[in-house]
């Protein structure tokens, strides 16, 4: 396939191409690699507002939108538009560089955490060995964002947002830390390609099994960590009007909200790259299936890539809105109580169970030896 | 080589911006957000060293948490731009003093390393397959692993010394007892009550 696609290129470019330093050959690939993750992860969040509000539209019994273009596609597109055409207003008593940064500083990590995330067996920005510890250090720094928007806005509900939001993301995500450590016992490697890697020869071999404790506490500290409802008091329209994003208007919004849905895409992917064997398919090992995997499409549900880590991505997209459409926002006590007092325990348990599950060699430690 | 030397020099000059922000700046949030730049260029300095698990380390610690509750402290605090400007000529001589002693203590602890031999003028490049995860943890588990674990307690115990200085007991103190409201049922909140229809008259 690869070498039908080289040959239809014509060979003066190649020329050219092997002619070029090889520092300039490596940057030029790494570029287009990264255009073409941010790409699809923009198309993915522009889409997932409007998959969202359909959802949460068939929940309720109404339509949702579908005045813009076929079944309402272009509705993002209209919402972004009308976005960028407003102007952005900057409070006159707030601290002006960091009011401007601070959509900024959310954004960036929700993007740059992308370059160590394998998308299949070989696409992956940068393999780097500390795939792990980078994503769980970007995911972590996303809350300054959040804490400067309070802050510069200089307004009392933007304040109590930030407040928030910053004691909610602190208490999450020791838990999804403790997590983590499981998933490092289970697959031995911190390299996120590596993790998928243990999990392979399908359904049964998957962490979600053995870690299924760990698979709870990660994703709902995920939904709190991306101040998603029902976690969703950092913004609490009923009380705070807005919280941390009150004073933000046009290019600016929209950038929080950029930030927001790409968080949720990102939280989605780990999910699945952690506990549902990422690009694997859950159809791996089963022989009386292999002959289905030369047949066109049928075939591609067979083997893995790229195709299951999205549907996987959009089974927990579609599970963000799900938990909004269904449950009412926490009371804040609850929030605390149940990162602090519940979760933490429940993880450093389920540690010390691994611990006794590896010793005696079963679920994911089966076969190894010393 | 090249490269790597100018990748060096300009995050070591942005750490030292950093760091000068850090003591000038009036405000405090601002001079915390000069802190966390500081952290983050010292953490590629690391990475420059192939300690990427030490760099990103940093980030998740210092960056990722710490800061955070430093932020989130500073944030409350009422800002007067004119008593942090009296405080900064007070405390200048002190400042400065410390300073230099640390200045010297870090130099003569070069020249006791290295002796009269010059010092290597780049960072020691590891061989094909090094991780620095591995060879920190081979060590950190097996010869260390007492002062590791030691380090650990003690650690647990300043929480736990910290915790307990807060526990004091207040009178008239509402507490919700969660179990209690977890238990509620719908029949203790509403009551279903059977009557005719009333009659128009």
């Amino acid at each position: 396939m690869l070498e039908f696609l080289a040959n239809l290129i014509p060979t003066f470019i190649w020329d050219i191409w092997n002619s070029l330093p090889p520092l300039v050959q490596y940057l030029t690939i790494v570029t287009w690699k990264i255009l073409f993750v941010m790409i699809g992860v923009i198309l993915i969040v522009a889409f997932s507002t409007y998959f969202e509000r359909k959802v949460i539209g068939s929940m309720q019994a109404r339509v949702g939108p579908n005045r813009v273009g076929p079944l309402g596609l272009g509705q993002p597109f209209a919402d972004v538009i009308k976005l960028l055409i407003k102007e952005v207003v900057i409070p006159s008593q707030s601290s002006k560089f960091l009011f401007v940064i601070a959509p900024l500083l959310t954004l960036i990590p929700a993007l740059a955490a992308w370059a160590v995330i394998p998308l299949n067996d070989w696409y992956v920005i940068a393999d780097i060995n500390a795939g792990l510890l980078y994503v769980l250090a970007l995911t972590s720094i996303g809350v300054y964002g959040v804490i400067l928007a309070g802050w510069a806005t200089n307004s009392k509900y933007a304040f109590l947002g930030a407040m928030r939001s910053a004691a909610q993301i602190v208490a999450y995500e020791i838990a999804m830390g403790f997590a983590l450590v499981g998933i490092l016992m289970a697959a031995g490697s911190l390299n996120l390609g590596d993790i998928v890697r243990a999990q392979a020869g399908g359904f049964s071999h998957w962490f979600l099994l053995p870690l299924f404790p760990l698979f709870l506490v990660y994703w709902i500290s995920g939904v709190a960590e991306t101040n998603r409802a029902p976690f969703d008091v950092a913004e609490g329209e009923s009380e705070i009007v807005a919280g941390f994003h009150v004073e933000y208007s046009g290019v600016a919004f929209a950038l929080f909200f950029l930030a927001e849905y790409a968080n949720m895409v990102l939280i989605s992917s780990l999910t699945a790259i952690f506990f549902l064997g990422g690009w694997a398919s859950p159809f791996e090992g089963l022989s009386f299936l292999s002959p289905l995997a030369n047949i066109p499409i049928i075939g591609l549900l067979v083997v893995g890539g790229l195709h299951w880590l999205f549907i996987k991505m959009a089974f927990f997209m579609y599970t963000f809105f799900w938990l909004r459409a269904t449950f009412p926002r926490y009371r804040y006590d609850q929030i605390m109580r149940l990162g602090w007092k519940v979760f933490i325990p429940v993880t450093i348990l389920w540690i010390a169970v691994e611990g006794v599950m590896a010793w005696f060699e079963v679920g994911p430690w089966a076969g190894l030896t010393g | 080589m090249l490269f790597h030397a100018f990748l060096f020099y300009t995050f070591a000059a942005v750490l030292i911006g950093a760091a000068c922000g850090v003591i000038f700046s009036r405000n405090p949030v601002h001079a915390i957000m000069f802190l966390v730049l500081a952290f983050f260029q010292s953490a590629m300095l690391w990475l420059l060293a192939e300690a990427e698990f030490l760099a990103i380390v940093l980030v998740l610690v210092y960056v990722g948490a710490v800061m955070v509750l430093f932020l989130f402290v500073v944030m409350m605090l009422d800002i007067n731009v004119e008593a942090i400007r009296r405080g900064m000529t007070r405390y200048a001589s002190l400042g400065i003093a410390v300073a230099l002693i640390m200045a010297f203590q870090l130099v003569q602890l070069i020249w006791l390393r290295s002796g009269t031999e010059t010092l290597p003028g780049a960072f020691e490049a590891y061989p094909e397959g090094y991780s620095n995860t591995k060879a920190l943890g081979s060590v950190l588990y097996t010869e260390h692993v007492y002062a590791f674990e030691i380090a650990a307690v003690v650690l647990l115990l300043a929480i736990v010394a910290a915790i307990t200085l807060t526990m004091r007991k207040r009178p008239g103190l509402k507490v919700q007892n969660i179990s209690a409201q977890v238990a509620v049922k719908a029949k203790d909140r509403i009551r279903v009550v059977k009557m005719n229809s009333e009659k128009k008259r």
